[in-house]
């Protein structure tokens, strides 16, 4: 994660939060939010290592599939609920969605755009699948198995009654405004379900 | 990665093997208060025996207890003088240095009520009528289990614990000690624990109490009086908790069909998995008493907390204050992940601060015991950020 897309995800964090960070890593960011923002913080990593990581720096981490879903915690438990560049790599992709809906009163989901000039450049053109600082992996070594555009997740959330509370792209940590399935290598949304929402 | 280093480290750690505590003496506490059960009755007085290692600190801050399973006592760490072989069962975790570090912490190991390594227990004698207890000492409970260990933590005038640990049985202690007594626990680490048995964990404890109790020698739990043990019953009990206590994968990799002597066509030990488990149930006949067996089985069928609350773990579990870390094992199937899941989702749900570590390791309930690096870098990591 870049420092862009950390100082954003944090602004987006009200004070006294209680946050679940999904695929939370070393737990980094949960430090911060728990540091700047008194946030109660639980992280969600599969990883052996990013889970000792974490319990060295005394987060919350549960070491978990997020492919199981989130049964464990409660409807609207959580007032964030934050999915960094991970969703791009589950496959049941909509399920959890769902379930990050469900848990969160809100959802900050971060997707690297693969309608990226670059992206379309490399399959269109070089007719090669794209290979990119931000989808780093050969097409038979990637983790990654849902990629998505900006608009194609405009589109899923529109049709999944999924309100998009905000949202910000980025190019190489920089905002953009025009073209931004072109130009944007990330998008970062705050998410609603829309069928609970009352704002 | 700046994490991949943390591992590393604590297996430098590890492989820099230093001695432990070294050498122990148990220690026994004399309690002539009547300390009331469970069940109702009284037991009117009593003894406890114990081990400490490391040094209590002026504030009384750094005092780490320690709760023992099914079959193993006060003696966790290090040797005696005149046993050297005797190692405490959890030693490769505690001492100096170690993943709990007895140059920081104070550590306490309690035998149990109902044991027959040193505290009061059915082997013992009965204050009333001058004999051994037999079958009229009383069922003890988690619960009594750990009332009796806070009187033993008073006496030593540890007001709060920085954490109580502990593994299986253990572990059920532990979670105990964190709903019955709040205030006096900070940290709490339940290791391979469940949050009550389930039907197929009471079936194996009956098949082990059937085998006891119907060993001709058994004498309705008075076989004192008649200078015999019914090591029969006892030996069928071990081996079939010993096998639930592996995976089948560990015991295919361990001994998989593996013949002693080829066929015999007889019933002798033909295999060596069964002559491994003849083995283990000889050995823990000897030592081992029938109606601590009988007791302490009781005690793992009885505890469950949420019958309290119609169910809701949360609920029973409200109360505590602690920080968790709660650590199960993947090939676990007598305390498997999902239960103690469970109690990570009752944390959660009470908004307590909970740690989960699900370790990958091939040798069933028994990986608690054993030196995993991911187990025990978890747990060094946990116990290196509780301040006393």
């Amino acid at each position: 994660m870049t420092n862009v897309e950390f100082k954003i995800i944090s602004d987006w964090i009200p004070p006294n939060a209680k946050v679940l960070d999904l695929g939370c890593g070393d737990g980094e960011l949960l430090a911060h939010l728990a540091a700047t923002k008194n946030a109660h913080c639980y992280g969600l990593d599969i990883d052996p290592a990013a889970v000792l990581a974490c319990v060295a720096r005394g987060i919350n981490v549960i070491q978990s599939d997020l492919e199981r879903g989130l049964a464990e915690f409660d409807d609207l438990f959580f007032d964030a609920v934050i999915l960094s560049r991970t969703l791009q790599a589950t496959r049941k992709t909509e399920a959890l969605m769902k379930e990050v809906l469900r848990v969160g009163r809100e959802a900050i989901i971060t997707i690297p755009n693969f309608g990226h000039w670059s992206t379309r450049w490399q399959l269109g053109i070089g007719g090669r699948m794209p290979v990119s600082k931000n989808l780093p992996f050969q097409w038979y070594d990637t983790p990654n198995v849902h990629f998505a555009t900006l608009r194609d997740f405009d589109v899923f959330c529109a049709e999944k009654q999924v309100r998009i509370l905000d949202q910000i792209a980025l190019s190489q940590g920089v905002v953009v405004k025009r073209l931004r399935n072109a130009r944007a290598d990330v998008g970062i949304y705050r998410l609603q379900d829309g069928r609970n929402s009352s704002i | 990665m700046a994490f991949a280093t943390t591992i590393a480290d604590s297996e430098n750690c590890a492989a820099g093997m230093n001695a432990g505590v070294g050498i122990v003496a148990p220690r026994k506490m004399v309690f002539t208060a009547p300390l009331p059960l469970q069940s109702g009755a009284t037991l009117p007085q009593y003894e406890l025996a114990y081990e400490t290692y490391g040094t209590l600190n002026a504030t009384k801050s750094n005092a780490v207890l320690v709760c023992h399973a099914l079959n193993a006592s006060h003696h966790v760490a290090g040797v005696y003088a005149n046993e050297p072989d005797n190692i405490g069962w959890w030693d490769n975790l505690i001492g100096p240095g170690r993943a709990l570090d007895t140059d920081k912490f104070f550590v306490i190991g309690i035998n149990n009520l109902g044991s027959c390594f040193g505290s009061t227990g059915p082997a013992s004698i009965n204050p009333a009528n001058g004999q051994p207890w037999g079958a009229d000492f009383p069922v003890v409970t988690v619960e009594d289990w750990v009332d009796a260990q806070a009187r033993l933590a008073d006496e030593l005038g540890i007001a709060q614990f920085a954490a109580v640990i502990g593994g299986s049985l253990g572990g059920m202690q532990t979670l105990c000690w964190a709903y019955r007594f709040p205030e006096r626990v900070r940290h709490a680490l339940v290791v391979a624990a469940a949050p009550n048995l389930s039907a197929q964990n009471i079936a194996f404890n009956e098949v082990a109490r059937t085998a006891i109790m119907t060993d001709p020698e058994f004498h309705g739990g008075h076989f004192y009086r008649h200078g015999v043990k019914p090591v029969r019953g006892l030996r069928v009990a071990r081996m079939i908790g010993h096998i639930t206590y592996i995976s089948d994968e560990q015991m295919g990799e361990k001994f998989g069909r593996n013949l002693r002597d080829g066929l015999q066509f007889g019933f002798g030990s033909e295999f060596q998995i069964e002559s491994y488990l003849r083995y283990q149930g000889d050995k823990f006949s000897e030592y081992f008493d029938a109606n601590t067996y009988l007791r302490i089985t009781k005690a793992l069928d009885y505890f469950d907390p949420a019958a309290q609350t119609g169910g809701d773990l949360a609920q029973a579990l409200r109360a505590a204050q602690a920080k968790f870390l709660v650590v199960s094992f993947t090939t676990d199937w007598r305390f498997s992940p999902a239960r103690s899941r469970e109690i990570v989702q009752a944390l959660v749900k009470n908004g307590r601060d909970v740690a989960y570590a699900e370790i990958e390791a091939p040798h069933g309930h028994d990986a608690f015991l054993l030196t995993d690096p991911q187990y025990h870098a978890v747990v060094r990591a946990y116990f290196n950020r509780i301040a006393v």
